[in-house]
């Protein structure tokens, strides 16, 4: 059972949605700047696109042994498979987040909370969809406060290319502002496409 | 920075300036991020056409004066066997990252395993000893490759790292401690003239000074059996004496090469062994064995080779039962008999890689050895 | 062992200087013509002047790969075909050694042929000094990848059945800067081309056709080692700056030496520094007139 200090999130999607690097910039932001412990371990196929791809971060006050994310609490899906994949290992009481377009969801689940946003579309719309990631790392920052949004802010501008720093910044601030919204019910979430 | 990453950053500290290698998952980040630091500090980065290539070029490198080290995975390290043995036949300080994948053969490359131990042990043709360590975080990435190319300089040989794919995969938090920190050990050179010189002759510690390539000693320098001027010495004699040394240089010095981390080994009745991320989960179910009332302890192996005979067997012989836990179908398990001598019973948790030890498996095996009546 | 009295009363050698006069005499047998391309080898590096410490040769395995044990440089008697990756390494930890490599055809085009054509590409600054006899001597006169369609070996009873490397046309193929091919008793031209070889930047080839009377002459009723030089001596064309996949060898017709190819082309260094060291402010300091960019 992992410890209660230890807090497990699974980063799914396929290969070339940044979903390595969102992890990555996740466990930074934990270790550099809000100086914790965090592991970001990665499963991927033999594809360099297109496969399922998925980090798992946990970050700790204490030093982590074991770097697999088994149970995670929080759920992140950026593609219908990983979504049907890994949708039976979110614990019970957690987070489920997933991209309002790519994630044709069933019902929502009393069993957890769950929230969703188009980050692919809101990335396209800033110039493109590569930035994704960024958009829902800021989406996550709002909704579930793992680390301080100003330490996510920091890990994401220092692992992106410096040419592209203000997009990318923008691409945080959508995701962040629109999970803000939501919790403050100022916008409604879209229903999405419900799947029977 | 994930663990390949620490892997390079380790070998710059270290003062590597050469790096010969070829692609392969889980390894490749190790050379890209050589080809990317390396031309900023004046050192070279070459991608040769395969690891037999990569194999040789870091030996004559090592030879021209300058650190260098190479990385791979499974089916690399099968083709750079032949020049590890050229590296140990003609003592060459070189460094060999092995991110070790499931196999045999291709195996699945992007999967973790530990089967390459005994191959890094045993692979090339000959009788020989050999120094091999194995992290089990980017922090240890770090700090091992420093001092595999610390014992590689002063040893003189090819020094082995053996990770896996979840350490070179997974990112933490690696702390750099600023230059002068960093112990750095260089090859011994000769003081004597170029007429008195014997490249061979080795000095009390069983290590003979080095003279690199353009020094003016006109070295000569072979794979054949040599004598202490280096040259061929076709003979049984010749054999006995150069390998005499080339092991007694590594069994004699045992004491300063092994190192290992132990947990709770005064009070334990069973003992896990593990090393690499294997350790990691073990020590994960030692100290959930502790806190059900299991007196269990672990050693971490943090060099494989030599094996720490002496420690394992003083263990052994106060302890109810020792536990292997790799990700391989037995392997350290068999040095772990061959030490403990009888002394416990010996068991073995472990599959056959895909996928890392899970800490329960080990706490159960924990929890069954020691509810065994001795 | 009688041989070190023996060589004491020999009188001396004028390439001394240049040899490891203690390890004589060498294993190469009675009549090999290894012997004639070793001291072409070092009547060529003397003739270079160069200090003999920034000169390094590396062989790799069989009955030329020795010719490293009997040299006064810093020398390197590698694995079988792996003389040129090593050489690589050796050449790029220490750009200002002059590299030669001195080897046979089965080492160098057989087990380290992927080898050759990697470091011709990469236009490696060095030289390579192929001793081509046809067959894997030291071995006891096996096939080669240079051995004659119909030739006889230990392996080809009957004949060979495998149509042979042009092993000059190879290497210009790859990418060497120069590239030539002699008899081993065209002593002077071929002195003359390995000097030549030596003192040019990049890539340089030289192959020569030398005879190996206790194996391939003999299982090829070629006669007498000295019957063998003059035999490849006499199928002999030269005819230099032809183009290489013409210059043949074939021993029942002719034999075209000469040199092939010496052209100029940036070495692996001199694109490493452009590529690599560019924006490195001591690499603009050195280079105060190259323009950013390519």
């Amino acid at each position: 059972m992992p410890d209660k200090r230890e807090r497990h999130i699974l980063i799914t999607g396929f290969g070339g949605q940044g979903i390595v690097m969102a992890g990555d910039i996740l466990g930074k932001a934990a270790t550099l700047y809000d100086h914790k412990h965090a592991t970001m371990t990665q499963n991927y196929g033999p594809e360099a696109r297109g496969g399922a791809c998925s980090s798992q971060v946990i970050i700790s006050s204490e030093e982590i042994l074991f770097p697999c994310v088994e149970e995670p609490e929080i759920l992140v899906c950026m593609s219908q498979e990983a979504y049907t994949k890994n949708i039976k290992s979110l614990k019970t009481e957690g987070t489920l987040i997933w991209d309002t377009d790519l994630v044709h969801t069933r019902k929502t689940d009393a069993a957890f909370k769950s929230f969703n946003i188009p980050a692919t579309r809101f990335a396209e719309q800033l110039g493109t969809k590569m930035m994704a990631n960024i958009v829902m790392l800021g989406f996550l920052s709002a909704v579930e406060p793992l680390v301080h949004a100003e330490a996510l802010k920091k890990a994401v501008l220092e692992s992106v290319p410096p040419s592209t720093r203000d997009n990318n910044l923008r691409a945080f601030t959508t995701g962040r502002e629109y999970g803000h919204s939501i919790l403050k019910g100022l916008v409604k979430p879209e229903p999405g496409k419900h799947q029977e | 920075m994930n663990g390949d990453e620490a892997c390079c950053e380790g070998a710059l500290a270290a003062g590597c300036r050469f790096f010969a290698g070829y692609p392969i998952t889980p390894a490749t980040e190790v050379a890209e991020s050589m080809s990317r630091r390396l031309p900023e500090i004046g050192g070279i980065y070459i991608q040769m056409e395969d690891e037999i290539a990569s194999m040789a070029a870091i030996l004559g490198a090592s030879w021209g004066g300058v650190k260098s080290m190479t990385s791979t995975s499974g089916p690399g390290f099968s083709l750079m066997m032949e020049n590890i043995g050229l590296g140990i036949c003609t003592e060459t300080p070189c460094v060999v990252c092995n991110v070790q994948r499931a196999g045999p053969s291709t195996g699945l490359p992007t999967l973790v395993a530990q089967g390459d131990m005994m191959q890094a042990r045993w692979g090339s043709h000959g009788h020989y000893e050999i120094i091999a360590l194995s992290p089990s975080s980017p922090q240890e990435m770090f700090d091992f490759t420093i001092r595999a190319f610390n014992l590689s300089e002063y040893y003189r040989l090819p020094v082995i790292i053996l990770a896996d794919e979840t350490i070179g995969h997974m990112n933490e938090r690696v702390i750099i401690p600023q230059e002068e920190d960093i112990e750095i050990v260089n090859r011994r050179k000769p003081t004597v003239s170029r007429e008195d010189y014997l490249p061979y002759e080795a000095d009390a510690d069983g290590i003979a000074p080095m003279a690199n390539c353009g020094d003016g000693y006109r070295i000569h320098v072979t794979g054949l059996t040599h004598d202490d001027r280096g040259y061929p010495a076709m003979d049984a004699k010749a054999q006995e004496k150069m390998i005499t040394r080339l092991v007694d240089k590594i069994r004699k010095n045992r004491d300063k090469i092994i190192r290992t981390q132990n947990l709770y080994l005064d009070d334990a009745d069973v003992v896990v062994v593990s090393y690499g991320i294997s350790a990691r989960s073990a020590m994960q179910a030692v100290r959930d064995a502790r806190k059900d009332g299991i007196k269990a302890g672990l050693i971490k192996l943090d060099t494989i080779w030599p094996f720490p005979e002496e420690l394992i067997r003083s263990v052994a012989s106060r302890s109810k039962a020792m536990i292997m836990a790799e990700i391989n179908g037995g392997q350290m398990v068999l040095e772990l008999e061959r030490s403990a001598f009888g002394a416990c019973p010996v068991s073995l948790v472990s599959n056959f890689g895909g996928r890392i030890l899970h800490p329960g498996l080990i706490l159960n095996a924990v929890a069954k050895a020691a509810k065994e009546k001795t | 062992m009688t041989t070190a009295k023996a060589v004491k009363n020999v009188p001396p050698h004028p390439m001394d200087g240049l040899l490891r006069t203690e390890r004589i005499p060498h294993i190469w047998c009675p009549g090999c013509g290894i012997g004639t391309v070793f001291s072409a080898v070092l009547a060529a590096i003397k003739n270079t002047g160069w200090d003999p410490n920034t000169i390094a040769m590396v062989s790799g395995i069989g009955c030329t790969g020795r010719m490293a044990g009997y040299i006064r440089l810093d020398s390197f008697h590698t694995t079988h075909g792996r003389a040129l990756p090593f050489a690589t390494g050796l050449k790029l930890a220490k750009p200002d050694t002059k590299v030669i490599i001195v080897s046979g055809d089965g080492d160098l085009f057989a087990i380290g042929g992927n080898h050759f054509i990697h470091a011709a590409r990469r236009n490696m600054d060095m030289t390579v000094v192929c001793v081509n006899n046809f067959n894997y001597g030291m071995t006891g006169g096996q096939q080669a990848p240079s051995t004659p369609l119909g030739a006889k070996t230990t392996t080809t009873v009957n004949g060979s059945p495998e149509e042979p490397f042009n092993l000059c046309d190879l290497a210009a193929t790859c990418g060497a800067t120069y590239v030539a091919r002699w008899t081993a008793m065209q002593v002077r031209s071929l002195r003359s081309s390995i000097s030549e070889a030596l003192e040019k930047r990049g890539f340089s080839f030289v192959e020569v056709i030398t005879p190996c009377p206790s194996s391939f002459g003999r299982r090829n009723r070629m006669g007498t080692a000295l019957e063998m030089m003059k035999f490849y001596q006499g199928r002999s064309v030269i005819r230099s700056d032809i183009d290489p996949s013409e210059a043949v060898v074939d021993i029942d017709r002719e034999i075209v030496v000469g040199k092939f190819v010496d052209i100029e082309r940036p070495t692996f260094m001199d694109h490493y520094e452009k590529v690599n060291r560019l924006n490195l402010p001591q690499w603009r300091a050195m280079h105060p007139d190259h323009q950013k960019g390519r």
